[in-house]
Formats: C-alpha cells, structure tokens, sequence
C-alpha cells in the first residue's frame, strides 16, 4: 500500500496513471516534490493583493460619499452597500477556482497539499470585511514562495503580509508611546493605543502553541514590538507606504527596546518585531508545535508521539528547513502504516473527486457553491484556528449527508463516457475493497455506481 | 406581563432564591413522560462576547471612563440601555431579551466565566464545552454526559439531542447518540441511493452510524413540514451572519415540535471576536447582538407550546478587556455575562456578584473578575430543569466542579 499512501495520504488523491507513476519509488516521488516554489497549476491569472485591496479602498470611499449624499434618515441605497462586496467577490471566486484547477491538475500533489497545509496554520478568515478579497492573496503571495524553504522566512512572510495585518487588526494597533499617539493627545484626540489581537494569535496559533510558555505580559510587549506593522495608503498624517501593501509605520511603533520571553530586544523599528519572529522560529516550543500540526495532518489524528518527536527534532536541528521536516515525516514510519488512515474534510474529498475524475473546472461560481454545500466555504475557516484537521470537526450525520447528495450530482454529471469499476481502480487501487467493488458492479446505473464509489469508505479516507 | 422587575441589590440572588431551592431540590431522575419534558437550548456565542457591552453594568462609576468610546450609555439617555436593574442594563439590540426580562422569564447573569482563565478562544471553548477545569481533559462534552444520565423518554428517538449545523461541537461530542441538522437542505437524495449506501456501510461502523442518524433526521424533517428551503437559499455569504442564526433558530424550534423530535438543541454562531471598531450603540457588534436577539425571537415564536417547558441558556468562552484598546475595541478578557431564558425559567432578575470595575477589582489589572463558575449555573439548569441528582452532577456531568455548586431556585417549580 506504500503507492497508495504516498498519492492518496500525501498527495491530493490519484489521477488516472498517478499510482502507477509512483508506484516504482512512492517515497523518492514525494521527496521529488519537495523543493523550491510552489506556483499555482492551471494557467490562472490573479490579480495581485495590493491592487484587490486599492479596490476595496475605492469601493469604500464610493459607499461613503453615497451615504453623505442621501439624508441621514433614509436608508442609503442598496446599491452603495453592495458595492464593497462587488468589489471583492470577483477576486473571491477566481481564487477560488486557481486553487481547485490548481488542486485538480498538479503534477507536485504532496507540495500542493503542503501548501494548503500552512494555509490553514496561518488561516484567515475572508468573510471579514478587511479580507474579503485576499484570503486566496495570503496562499499564494507568502505561502507558495516560501513552503520548501525556511520557517522563518515564511512566518515572516505571513506576518508581514496584509491580509494577516488586516485580518488580525494590526493595522491600527499604535505603541501608546509612539510619535502618533503622542501627536494625538497633545490634539487632544481620541487615545490611541494597541491591539493585542495579531500578537497573541502569532504566540498560540503559529509558532509556540499555547502552552509554549508565554505569558499574558509577553503578549502585551509582543503587540508593542510589532506596533506599526501595518498597510500602506491613508490620508493626512496617516499618508504613506505603497496603498494596498505592507507598510512600518514608524510613527506609529512604540520606540525603545523591550523585553520579551526573558530576552532583550535592544533593536529599533521593523527590525525588532523581525527578530522576535526569528527568536520564536527557533524556540523548542515552536518545532514541537508545528511537529505535532504536521503529524496530525498526515498520519493521524492522535499523533503518535516518536513521530512527533523525530520531526520536532528535524525542525530543530536544521534550524527550520522546511524540506528537511517533510523528510522527516516521510521517514516516520508511523507514516506508512496502511491501517491509520484520515477521514478526508470536504476539500480534500473534492479535490480527489476532481482528480479522479481527471477533469479541472471551469466555473468559478459552481467550485464555490459546491464548498459552501459541503460546509467548508474556501478561505473562510471563521477564526484565526482555521478548519479542524482531525475527523470529529467533520464527522456529523449532516455533513455526511452533504455529501452523500454533492457526490450523487458529481456522478449525474461525469456519468456519460466514464466506466465506475475504472474510475474506482485507478483513484483507489489497492485500497478498492472487495465488496464495494461488488457494490459498484450490481448497481442500477453508472451514476448510481459513481456516487457509490464517491462515498464508499475508503474514498472518504486518505 | 407578570409584572415589573424587582430592583435587586447585587447580592441579592445568593439570598433572595434561598427560600424558592427547596421545590427544585427534588432528588432523582423525574424526567416527566410523553409530551411534557423539559427542553433545552444551548446557544454558543464563539469569539467572545463583550459582556460589558450585552449588559452593560451602567450603575458602576468606572464603566463608562473605561469602555469609553464604545460604552453604552446610561438608560433614558438616546441610544441607552434597556435597564434592568440600578445597576445593570441590556444592550439596546436586545429588546426581545428585554422584554423576556420584563415578563419574568430571563435571567441575566454577570460577572460569570468558566474555570478557563488564560485568554486563548480556542482552549477557553473547549473548557466551556468539556465542563471541566482544564483544556483537552476530555474528548466529549458536559452535555452530552448529562444526556447519558437521563433515562429513555417514551414516544423519542433514541437520538435525544440535535446540534444545528453539520457537524457535532464538543459540548454535545460523547457516548450518548446525538445527531446533527443545519438549516442548508439536502434535498432529492434517491433513496436507492441510500438504501445501497447502508448496504455498502454495513461492514463499517462509524459510517454505518452517521447514515442512519442522517436518514432518521431527514424522515423527521419532512414529517415535520419543515421547509427550509427559504433557510437555506443562503448558505456561507449569501444570508448575512444575522439572517442565518434565525434560520438556524427556526429549524431548532420546528424539530423539537416534531414528534419524536430532540428535547436538546445546541446552536452556534460565531463573529463576536470585536477587537477593531466594536461600536456602542450601533455598529458590527450592535447587529451581532441584534440578529442574536432576533434569532432568540424565533426560536421563542417557534417553540409555541413547547415553551413554557423550555430553558435557553446563551453563553460565551470568555470576555473581553474592561478597558476599549487602541483600535475601538476589546481584547480578550476573563468574567462576562450570560443568559438563561424560557418558560421554565425563573426570570426578571439579574444575578451578579458584582465585584466592580475599580482599578483594584480587576482581574490582572484589565478583566472583569469573575465570582460565578458557569458550571454553577449549568448544574443550576441540569438539576431543576432536567432532574439530574447532585451527585451524578458533580461526580459524571462535571466531574471536577467540587467548588462550583449549582445554583437553586433558577427553574420555576
């Protein structure tokens, strides 16, 4: 079964010929997979996050002056409220379907699923009004370039990048002694201060885990260090940066060195919150997190413990070199045990659908109802967590049912020209059990036929 | 309307329901027969409410300096609070819990929080959900425990709890068989489908037993007349966050009415998670509270005869800071408010141990103190209302609250 858990556990599932392509050296066509960028497949053009967000800006100010206009008693009209969402929902759905072609037609499918992996560690959220546009925007503008290199580098990348600064509003998160908040209360303004809420997720949810040893005080000096991220535009004294990208603004950070994790950071500006990240990419808390993420993510989800430990010690060792920890997931062999398999969540259940079937879709509209039917609405996993990775955040009678019912209208539409006992051997091999072979065989229609291979238990595992 | 809310002091409660415990105090497991048992709601408010804002304690001379911008003035005032008390008020998104207040079917409790007292949402949730003192100390939910405690009702499926989305939270995860429904239709499934589907799950349990729970629950749909399809035309974006709780709230209230329908709901919802722009008055968290107050509405309207039997308990992992932070709104905090309503519910009382916002009294200088265990107030609920004995709540149910003993007298008798 080693073919099978390489393409199906690892990868995103099998295309026609994809276990017999890696069936002569399932780990070495893994290891193959496991360097340098990781573009999108399936030619789609994106447009780029600061010219998404440029365009939310102007939506805004076009909502606002409609509102202006009208007598502040009066409902303002539909049309300006829609606005905003018109702006970003073209970008949503396009996103969405480079991520399901992307998912259907690459040739690096353990890469790609390694992406969505670090996706969902640093998850936002796009059903929040400052993200709607950019949940696709933080995938591929910061995880992509950076999933085969070093950890550090990629959580700089993440946390630097706006969709997270919107997401987990740094944007206006002011050091309460920085020239701008200064400037404001000599004005006799509102008070100006910080925002905890990207300092404390960046802690719990993407580095040390929340039992890694901090405390609420060192959330409290991590929200000072890293006042000032934030994104470029704005009006007045507020003006600066490229509008729409990552922007420090100076003014706004809290001067003067601080202490943190019981270690000094004497440095000023973006290069304190900078070396704190790189601290935190080092500490053992963090590669023992990320460890346990990895191992829950592949092989099960109760991690085996020796698994756990040999990728930690990976992470650690190699100072964060991403490949380097594939590797050593890659040689647990927890890894490759044929009888701990994972209950698929909708997204991988319809990227296999999509590669089994061998097709990449074409309507934005259509991928993202089908995710939305499923109950896993793409980029919008609703808190900073992301989507549950173990089967009990999946596993209701509901859900079952959603897709028992998106599975009989997949098959309904690939049913012409496709024979089920092929479809069923080429995705599953020798995971095809006997009975549902059985099943597929007397079935009352090839439709019928499909669905049932669809929901048999061993597709909706991996 | 049975009246005007007493003015309670805030100590009142510990006190003043002294004299009603000994009617609820009746040991044993007297679940009433067909037709006439209790109910029960959960409603989770995930992300962390800003107790200070739902029931903003208007009385306390700290409040308003501290909450500042987005404080919620004072009763009387444009925009004020729905007063409750002296001292506390509602939000004025509320009015459907107000004038449950009024009616004397809502308790507001204040000063409250879990045993949970680090500040991550997702472990504060867990422990909300698990009953315990501590994150991850168990797999399945307090209320699913006590759902094992309760003896088979005639007339019921054996599946006694639903929770309203697709899948199971933890607060309702464990042995007793509960099973799922959201509001989003799953319509025209073949049933030969189905039926060679149970065939092919038959060798696979785990399968085998979420097919059936899902088929059982789509027969109790449809024998219920329910049509959701107006519910669920707007999945994900489609239906605003406000529109999509009263949604779920309709189809809590038509599956308990049906027959063989679940004594046990949990809904969910999430977006309360305010640390940028909170707003007072009005505002992101204003129409959060508003579709919250809307849903409860429908859920009440829904219930129809069901609900003088009904309790409806609305809680959150966590509150949120005292003080507004640096960008209008709320970071992470410990002690907020919760909400117990129903039929069944002793109502028009605030119940608060209020320790105050000076500097003094707060919790490491920032956070409302709490002074009530939530799992007092659970084992309040699960004692009067389903007739769990004390033992079994403290020794199964919660099985480390030694120190959190159930409130009396929240259930009418």
């Amino acid at each position: 079964m080693q073919t099978e858990i390489a393409v199906i556990r690892f990868g995103l599932g099998a295309r026609p010929g994809d276990l017999s392509a890696a069936a002569a050296d399932p780990r070495g066509w893994l290891r193959a997979q496991i360097h340098g960028q990781v573009k999108l497949a399936g030619d789609s053009r994106l447009a780029p996050s600061d010219q998404i967000i440029r365009g939310l800006f102007e939506a805004r100010a076009a909502r606002a002056s409609m509102k202006r206009a009208v007598p502040a008693a009066a409902e303002p009209p539909k049309d300006a409220l829609n606005a905003v969402r018109e702006a970003y929902l073209p970008h949503y759905r396009a996103q969405v379907l480079a991520r399901a072609r992307s998912a259907a037609l690459t040739d690096r499918p353990f890469a790609e699923r390694l992406v969505h992996f670090w996706t969902n560690h640093f998850a936002v959220s796009a059903d929040k009004g400052a993200v709607l546009g950019l949940g696709g925007s933080l995938e591929n503008e910061a995880i992509r370039p950076h999933v085969n290199g070093r950890f550090v580098d990629l959580l700089c990348a993440v946390e630097q990048h706006p969709a997270m600064i919107a997401f987990l509003d740094n944007q206006y998160s002011v050091g309460p002694d920085s020239p701008f908040a200064q400037f404001a209360a000599r004005r006799g303004r509102r008070q100006f201060g910080i925002n905890e809420n990207l300092a404390r997720e960046i802690l719990e949810l993407h580095t040390l885990g929340v039992d890694g040893g901090y405390t609420q005080a060192d959330v409290t000096t991590f929200a000072k260090v890293i006042s000032g991220w934030s994104i470029g535009g704005g009006k007045g004294r507020l003006a600066g940066g490229v509008p729409g990208r990552f922007f420090f603004r100076e003014e706004m950070h809290e001067p003067g060195g601080q202490r943190f994790l019981g270690r000094r950071f004497p440095q000023s500006g973006l290069a304190q919150g900078e070396a704190v990240l790189a601290d935190l990419a080092r500490q053992p808390a963090t590669a023992q997190f990320i460890a346990t993420k990895l191992v829950r993510h592949f092989i099960a989800d109760e991690p085996p413990a020796a698994a756990v430990a040999r990728v930690a010690q990976a992470f650690t060792r190699s100072d964060g070199d991403l490949p380097a920890v594939y590797g050593a997931l890659l040689d647990a062999p927890e890894a490759w045990d044929a009888q701990s398999r994972k209950f698929k969540t909708p997204e991988d259940f319809v990227f296999s659908t999509l590669r089994a079937f061998d097709v990449a879709p074409q309507d934005p509209q259509e991928v993202v109802r089908g995710f939305e039917l499923l109950g896993q609405r793409q980029y919008t996993p609703g808190s900073p967590a992301g989507w549950a990775d173990t089967a009990s955040g999946w596993d209701g009678s509901d859900a079952l049912m959603h897709r028992v019912l998106w599975a009989s209208r997949v098959a309904e539409r690939f049913d012409p020209g496709v024979n089920p006992l092929e479809v069923a051997t080429a995705s599953l091999g020798g995971y095809l059990r006997a009975d549902t072979r059985e099943a597929l065989r007397r079935a009352a229609s090839s439709g019928q036929a499909l669905a049932l291979l669809l929901m048999s238990p061993e597709f909706q595992r991996r | 309307m049975t009246g005007h809310p007493h003015p309670l002091t805030r100590r009142r409660f510990l006190l003043g329901t002294g004299a009603l415990a000994a009617s609820a105090a009746v040991p044993g497991l007297l679940l009433a027969s067909t037709g006439n048992s209790s109910r029960l709601v959960v409603v989770i408010l995930r992300g962390a409410l800003d107790g200070l804002a739902a029931m903003p304690p208007h009385g306390d001379p700290h409040y308003a300096a501290l909450h500042r911008d987005i404080a919620i003035a004072g009763p009387g005032a444009p925009d004020g609070a729905l007063v409750l008390d002296g001292t506390f008020g509602l939000h004025p998104s509320l009015g459907f819990l107000h004038e449950r207040y009024v009616a004397g079917n809502l308790i507001a409790f204040h000063a409250v929080a879990s045993p949970y007292r680090d500040r991550s949402h997702f472990d504060g949730q867990n422990v909300l959900e698990n009953g315990l003192s501590q994150p991850l100390g168990s797999a399945d939910g307090w209320l699913n425990r006590a759902l094992s405690e309760l003896p088979a009702r005639p007339g019921a499926s054996t599946e006694r709890a639903v929770a309203l989305s697709q899948n199971v939270p933890q607060i309702l995860r464990g042995r007793a068989a509960v099973f799922s429904k959201s509001p989003n239709p799953t319509p025209d499934i073949d049933q030969e489908l189905l039926a060679r589907l149970a065939d092919l799950y038959s060798k696979d349990d785990w399968f085998a037993a979420r097919l059936s729970e899902g088929m059982q629950t789509e027969k109790l749909a449809d024998e219920g007349g329910m049509t959701p399809a107006r519910a669920g035309a707007a999945p994900g974006m489609a239906g605003a966050p406000a529109d999509r709780l009263t949604a779920v709230a309709r189809m809590a209230s038509a599956l308990m009415n049906s027959d063989g329908g679940p004594d046990v709901a949990v809904m969910e919802a999430n977006g309360w998670d305010t640390h940028a722009n909170q707003g007072g008055a009005k505002g992101v968290l204003a129409q959060r509270l508003l579709g919250l107050d809307r849903a409860l509405r429908a859920l009440t309207d829904g219930l129809k005869d069901l609900w003088p039997q009904t309790a409806v308990l609305v809680v959150t992992e966590f509150g949120r800071t005292a003080a507004m932070n640096g960008t209008r709104g709320t970071d992470h905090g410990t002690g907020g408010c919760a909400f117990l309503l129903g039929g069944a519910v002793l109502g028009g009382r605030v119940v608060a141990d209020w320790p105050g916002l000076s500097p003094g009294a707060l919790l490491e200088n920032r956070d409302l103190r709490p002074t009530l265990d939530l799992r007092s107030v659970f084992k309040g609920v699960l004692g009067e209302h389903l007739r769990i004995d004390t033992a079994t709540l403290s020794g199964r149910v919660f099985p480390d609250s030694a120190g959190a003993h159930a409130l009396q007298g929240l259930m009418r008798a």
